[in-house]
């Protein structure tokens, strides 16, 4: 590597970690010292902020709802995907193409339009504020790309190895649990990770279809806002917090996005 | 076990696959099914499997009819052009998979496994999986599989194509070999007229989906029903001239003329077509009746220790394949002989009526009849 190249990937990497590192060195200072003159590391060191969180349910509650429902739509996700995108890769059948394309429509509306259809609907259904009105909230934009996805990922499998299950002997189910879902787990790894990652980040309809039983993190951050100004410091280590899972799906699915970019369809 | 098709017919939008197909495969036969690419072996195939419906016609084995049976009951094996394998697993298990389903125990499985891999000498790669194997090898774990099975049927679609010479010519010597054992029907698709011949057994000419000439290999080979059959099955094609007839004085547009004996009164006079392979075009006169025809050379191909050298003239083209290197320069004049006893005889419809007179001879008759089977 040459010397530029060094600091330009330096600079790079500077850059995208400053806000990062000024979260999490916030996350360890005390309200005082973040409003107080500018420091670079913490000078007073406390995990109190850490603490307050794992202590009051009305905070840790946030990343076990949070949690519920992206698990829940992660599940119905690959649950409805994995069938439809084979059905897309294997069948012709009359406006395929169009139902294909059509899927992909859903993601261009923005979220805020269907919010009050949800919103009227789950409230007059009983399903307000219950963990699975958020799950099949966000499967309205996580399937399609889903589908997407694995299409993809299913054509470059060749047909013949399902006709040679075939012509072992394998049924239908049996061949698709046991050889097609192990060839491509890899897949199956992104696509989990992709509809995880939404259904993480997204705000708006987690927020507005939950009010307390299944509040999720993202609103609960915005109560620290109080009549005594915003804690900052609790604030910022929710927001690392929040940051960790996703660190921790990206170091497991790693190998797996880069052969998903190969495809072109992430 | 015997596999019959009766009136096979399918076309997918519009287009026609395999029109009208009705052939006899034995028990214990080992079939050749050559076609140029597109003639629809693949189609038949995948019809036989039970991969595809056909539109029209029954398929019979052993006398029952299975047209509509899907594939998993049939009792098959097929081999792709593709190696196809299941990567997941690993040799041994992809070899073990049509056993696992049978429900076999695995005692059983683990010698049957063992014998087949030693017979296609794969017995110590069983560990690894497929694709950490060299391309002759994961085809030999895809013919594993189908071996083992053990099924009435074995499908060769066009396994040796993706190999390399070397490999393929080895494979196809040991393929052979394993059916010698095996009683079983194996059907092998092929483009190559060599390698129907160095395979054997019995040959089916497909032409634009349509089955137009079955039998053994050599009489299929040495009787051609028609120019089509003639052209598939030889290489390079059979040289056909257009000519005339009338009674015995042939002649070859103005090239030439000759004496030509018809051995039955049916041929009447009139414009016909000579048939001859590029291998008995000679350079030298070797009898006192050969037919002279004054050419110009095209181009002299040279592959090895062959030449294939081709010739036109106005409208005639020739192309003599002589052994040795020779070199000719582009529009050479060149004479070439043909020899009489070795010409084909088709009428204008483009059937054969009838086969060079060196045929006739008797070791010739005694081959051919022992091939019609």
């Amino acid at each position: 590597m040459t010397k530029r190249k060094i600091i330009g990937i330096s600079l790079y990497i500077f850059f995208i970690m400053l806000p990062i590192y000024w979260l999490v060195m916030m996350s360890f200072k005390s309200n005082e010292e973040i409003l107080g003159s500018l420091t670079y590391w913490p000078v007073s060191f406390s995990l109190d902020n850490y603490a307050t969180i794992f202590s009051d349910p009305s905070w840790y509650m946030g990343y076990v709802n949070s949690m519920i429902y992206v698990i829940m739509n992660v599940v119905i996700t690959l649950l409805t995907a994995l069938p439809a995108a084979y059905a897309f890769s294997r069948y012709r059948f009359l406006g395929d193409k169009h139902l294909f394309f059509w899927l992909l429509t859903n993601k261009m509306a923005p979220p805020a339009v269907f919010l009050l259809p949800f919103f009227q609907l789950y409230s007059s259904v009983g399903l307000f504020d219950t963990h699975i009105a958020v799950a099949l909230a966000h499967c309205l934009f996580s399937v399609p790309l889903a589908v997407w996805i694995l299409e993809g990922f299913m054509s470059g499998v060749p047909r013949e190895i399902d006709e040679t299950a075939y012509i072992d002997g394998y049924s239908f189910p049996r061949f698709f649990i046991k050889i097609f879902i192990p060839m491509i787990r890899s897949a199956i790894g992104v696509t989990a990770f992709f509809s995880f990652m939404f259904s993480w980040v997204e705000l708006l309809m987690a927020r507005t279809l939950t009010s307390i039983e299944a509040k999720p993190i993202g609103a609960i951050m915005t109560r620290t806002i109080g009549g005594e100004g915003v804690d900052w410091g609790l604030l910022a280590a929710a927001g690392v917090l929040t940051i960790i899972p996703g660190c921790l799906v990206v170091w497991f699915v790693r190998h797996h996005i880069a052969k998903g970019f190969a495809l072109g369809r992430v | 076990m015997s596999l019959e098709l009766q009136n096979i017919s399918r076309s997918v939008n519009g287009e026609c696959y395999i029109e009208d197909a009705n052939i006899t495969f034995e028990a214990g036969s080992f079939n050749v099914l050559l076609g140029r690419t597109l003639s629809g072996k693949t189609s038949l195939m995948r019809l036989i499997a039970g991969l595809d419906q056909p539109d029209t016609g029954r398929i019979m084995m052993n006398g029952i009819d299975v047209t509509g049976v899907p594939v998993q009951k049939r009792n098959i094996a097929m081999v792709y052009q593709q190696f196809i394998n299941y990567p997941n697993l690993t040799v041994f298990e992809n070899i073990a998979s049509p056993l696992r389903i049978a429900g076999i125990d695995s005692q059983t499985i683990l010698k049957r496994v063992n014998a087949v891999a030693e017979m296609l000498h794969i017995e110590n790669f069983l560990q690894r999986l497929p694709l950490e194997l060299s391309g002759g090898q994961q085809q030999r774990t895809a013919m594993a599989r189908a071996l083992i099975k053990e099924g009435g049927l074995i499908l060769f679609d066009e396994p040796l194509v993706n190999l390399d010479y070397k490999l393929r010519e080895e494979l196809r010597v040991e393929l052979r070999e394993l059916f010698k054992v095996q009683n079983t029907i194996a059907i092998y698709a092929s483009t190559e007229p060599s390698e129907a011949l160095a395979l054997g057994g019995v040959t089916t000419l497909m032409h634009e989906g349509k089955i137009i000439q079955a039998g053994h290999v050599n009489t299929v080979y040495s009787l051609p029903n028609s120019i089509e059959s003639a052209e598939l099955f030889s290489e390079p094609p059979i040289n056909i001239l257009e000519g005339r007839l009338e009674d015995t004085s042939a002649s070859i547009g103005e090239h030439a003329t000759f004496t030509f004996n018809t051995s039955n009164d049916l041929t009447s006079s009139g414009a016909y077509r000579f048939g001859i392979r590029p291998h008995h075009v000679s350079l030298e006169k070797n009898n006192s009746d050969d037919v002279a025809l004054d050419l110009r050379v095209d181009v002299a191909e040279i592959s090895g220790s062959e030449t294939f050298l081709h010739m036109a003239n106005g409208e005639l083209v020739v192309v003599a394949q002589l052994m040795g290197v020779h070199q000719f320069h582009t529009d050479a004049s060149v004479r070439v002989y043909l020899p009489i006893e070795k010409l084909y005889l088709f009428n204008s419809m483009g059937t054969m009526v009838q086969a060079p007179a060196y045929l006739s001879t008797e070791k010739n008759v005694r081959q051919l009849s022992e091939g019609i089977c």
